[in-house]
């Protein structure tokens, strides 16, 4: 392949990158006064991406720079989320890109490159390239982290992720050495042969399982989840909107395609450590976030919880169980967006309000934010006729398939449990005395993302999750 | 035979000043001691023939990294001592974490067996000193590392250079930003004024009321 063909199939990647350098320009000579222009452009940008992913070559599969980069459909597949949860991400971010403080124009090309680099790590095919496309997202997310300089719990939840996410790239990159060397090569399809031919490499396996440990913190799974509550609750909440989403999904991906890819041959040496880490997630999210009183703080346990539900479906280790780990995903970014897209409009005379009381009696002073948060939070919960439901049924279901009957009796015992906190939530809406109201004047953006996103959990539309499911079958074959 | 005990000598001092920079009570004395572990790799780095990596390390690592750290940890003044309380604490459990991760790699090392991709690997591709002294029409060490750093890796050097453009711009945004309340000089607006500065005879020793 000559290199501008090779360069056509990643297009998507090249016009983020190319177009992120020049809105940076431009910014820098416009100042920071267009920041609004430069959100504006920034979501183009994205869209193009995505138009081109979804049209372009890349649509198509390639394996580009030696195998290091992969195009299939499973990296189209989270790219298309990727993109377009980090455009809605910079439209509810108003708040912070016109802010009274003075908005910067840097947010939104930060975000292109955090998206930039979530879209190197869906197509990572080798061990450099997962570690480059980490790298490129993480230091993105961790400046957006800490980027309300003026406040100490920003500022503190971006070095604390950053150490953090420090620790874990330590981690990760000690076990990606100890599976170069004992493999031979960073290629997952030369360590998947190695493995296949010799299952009982005590070596590639102490190398698998500190890489899984490094990844866990990217997906921000138990016990390797004790940043996210803090990085949650002192990052912007716009930016802790995009974190829960996109980052997320991309980890996992990437996640998905180093075990499927690399160590199908010893499925039966990581299989059990994914389900602990699933078990511990799952109970963790589900127990912890009982007692939180910010509603920041128990998103932040949610997805703990929630990464649990889809690492169920990644155990096992099956085409069935990386469709679900898909569908879940897709599913819980939509849901999550939409869950952050209500706290930002709980804005009141003097700034913004996170706390769960504040909610309180929100059907007598607030009706339609109300009804849409219900919707959302009964489908964070998983209560049957929501698309939250069918996620952790597709996942529960390839649970059992694989024979893991036990972790998906957990999984749906630990459900039970989170029901409880989702559910006081609205019995704090709809039965307790009132708080003051909210301001009303959300902006169309918000209002459409959370309403968007609850129509979508809404399964009025079954053909909905029958297309979704299609989809992500289709995209999960690539790996297999 | 001069090698072997040029060998054990760097390792000796790597492993000897490692252990130091996590053992020694001042912080500056640590960052010392972690220049003098970088020199000990670099000159096991000239032992293996990657000069060019030994020179990368000394040049980058020591002049430059390190330095960072001791005018960091010598501007910062952080209380170490305050930071190490407890330590002796929860050495009980470091210890026994510790020791099981040391149990944990004699067994890998006891199973070692190297598939012939890694004996490959480790055979190639940068030449080893002897065979290019011996070939002195050979790539040169730089020559090796360039000739597959701008080819077969390139799109991950491409990476690299956006992973830094990204910190700079962390750099940039964290860092520049207009603060209220803050007097700066401004040099032009002082040679700019005109009469209206008020001269004040101040006595010796008395100060401005």
């Amino acid at each position: 392949m000559g290199i501008f063909e090779t360069l056509t199939y990643a297009l998507p990647e090249l016009a983020l990158a190319i177009g992120s350098m020049v809105l940076l320009i431009v910014g820098v000579f416009l100042g920071d006064k267009s920041a609004r222009q430069i959100a504006y452009a920034s979501v183009g940008l994205l869209l193009v991406a995505l138009l081109l992913v979804v049209v372009g070559p890349s649509a198509g599969r390639a394996s580009l720079f030696d195998g290091a980069f992969e195009i299939d459909a499973f990296a189209a597949f989270a790219k298309v989320i990727i993109f377009a949860a980090a455009a809605i991400a910079i439209l509810m971010s108003q708040q912070l890109i016109d802010g009274k403080a003075g908005g910067r124009f840097e947010y939104s090309v930060l975000i292109v490159l955090a998206a930039f680099g979530m879209a190197l790590m869906v197509s990572a095919n080798d061990l450099i390239s997962l570690y480059m496309g980490i790298e490129m997202q993480s230091l993105a997310l961790y400046i957006l982290a800490s980027f309300n300089r003026d406040s100490r719990r920003s500022t503190e939840a971006g070095l604390k992720y950053f150490v953090l996410g420090a620790l874990s790239s330590g981690l990760l990159l000690y076990g990606a050495s100890l599976v170069y060397g004992f493999s031979g090569s960073t290629s997952f399809d030369e360590i998947a042969r190695v493995a296949a031919a010799d299952p009982d490499n005590a070596g590639l396996i102490v190398g698998l399982v500190f890489m899984i440990c490094g990844l866990a913190f990217k997906v921000s799974a138990a016990p390797f989840h004790m940043w996210t509550p803090d990085v949650y609750e002192g990052a912007p909440t716009p930016v802790t909107a995009f974190f829960a989403a996109a980052p997320k999904l991309a980890a996992m991906a990437l996640f998905a395609r180093a075990l499927v890819v690399s160590f199908p041959g010893v499925l039966q040496d990581w299989q059990p450590v994914i389900a602990m880490i699933a078990v511990a997630s799952m109970v963790v999210g589900a127990f912890s976030a009982i007692a939180q009183t910010n509603i920041k703080r128990l998103m932040a346990y949610s997805s703990i919880g929630h990464m649990g539900y889809a690492l169920v479906g990644l155990a096992a280790g099956t085409r069935e169980g990386v469709t679900a780990v898909l569908i879940y995903m897709a599913i819980y970014v939509a849901m999550t967006i939409g869950a952050f897209a209500c706290i930002l409009m709980m804005r009141r005379r003097g700034g913004m309000t996170e706390n769960i009381d504040d909610l309180a009696g929100l059907t007598k002073t607030n009706m339609p934010l109300a009804v849409v948060l219900t919707i959302l939070l009964f489908s964070l919960a998983g209560v049957p006729p929501l698309a939250g439901f069918f996620g952790k049924w597709f996942v529960f279901f390839a649970a059992v398939e694989a024979d893991l009957v036990w972790l998906a009796v957990v999984g749906v015992l630990a459900s039970a449990v989170s029901a409880f906190y989702y559910l006081r939530i609205v019995w704090f809406m709809w039965f307790d005395e009132p708080a003051p109201a909210f301001e009303r004047d959300a902006g169309p953006t918000l209002r459409f993302a959370a309403w968007g996103s609850a129509l979508l959990m809404i399964p009025l539309l079954p053909i909905f999750i029958g297309q979704l499911r299609r989809v992500a079958e289709t995209a999960a074959a690539a790996l297999f | 035979m001069i090698g072997a005990f040029a060998f054990y000598l760097f390792a000796a001092a790597a492993v000897g000043c490692g252990f130091m920079v996590i053992a020694a009570r001042n912080p500056v004395h640590s960052v010392l001691f972690l220049i003098s572990a970088f020199l000990s790799v670099a000159g096991l780095f000239v032992l293996m023939g990657a000069e060019y990596l030994a020179m990368l390390l000394v040049v980058v690592y020591v002049g430059a990294v390190a330095v960072l750290f001791l005018f960091v940890v010598m501007m910062l003044d952080v209380d170490f001592v305050e930071m190490k309380q407890g330590f002796l604490q929860y050495m009980p459990i470091g210890f026994a974490l510790a020791a099981l991760v040391v149990i944990e790699l004699i067994m890998i090392v006891a199973v070692w067996a190297f598939p012939p991709e890694a004996e490959m690997a480790r055979a190639h591709p940068i030449p080893t000193a002897a065979e290019t002294v011996s070939d002195p029409n050979g790539p040169t060490n730089i020559e090796a590392l360039g000739l597959v750093l701008y080819t077969d890796y390139v799109h991950l050097f491409q990476i690299a250079g956006m992973v830094l453009l990204v910190a700079m711009i962390g750099a940039i945004v964290l860092t520049f930003r207009t603060r209220e309340g803050v007097k700066k000089q401004d040099p032009a607006e002082q040679v700019a004024r005109g009469r209206d500065v008020e001269l004040v005879d101040i006595q010796s020793g008395q100060g401005l009321r």
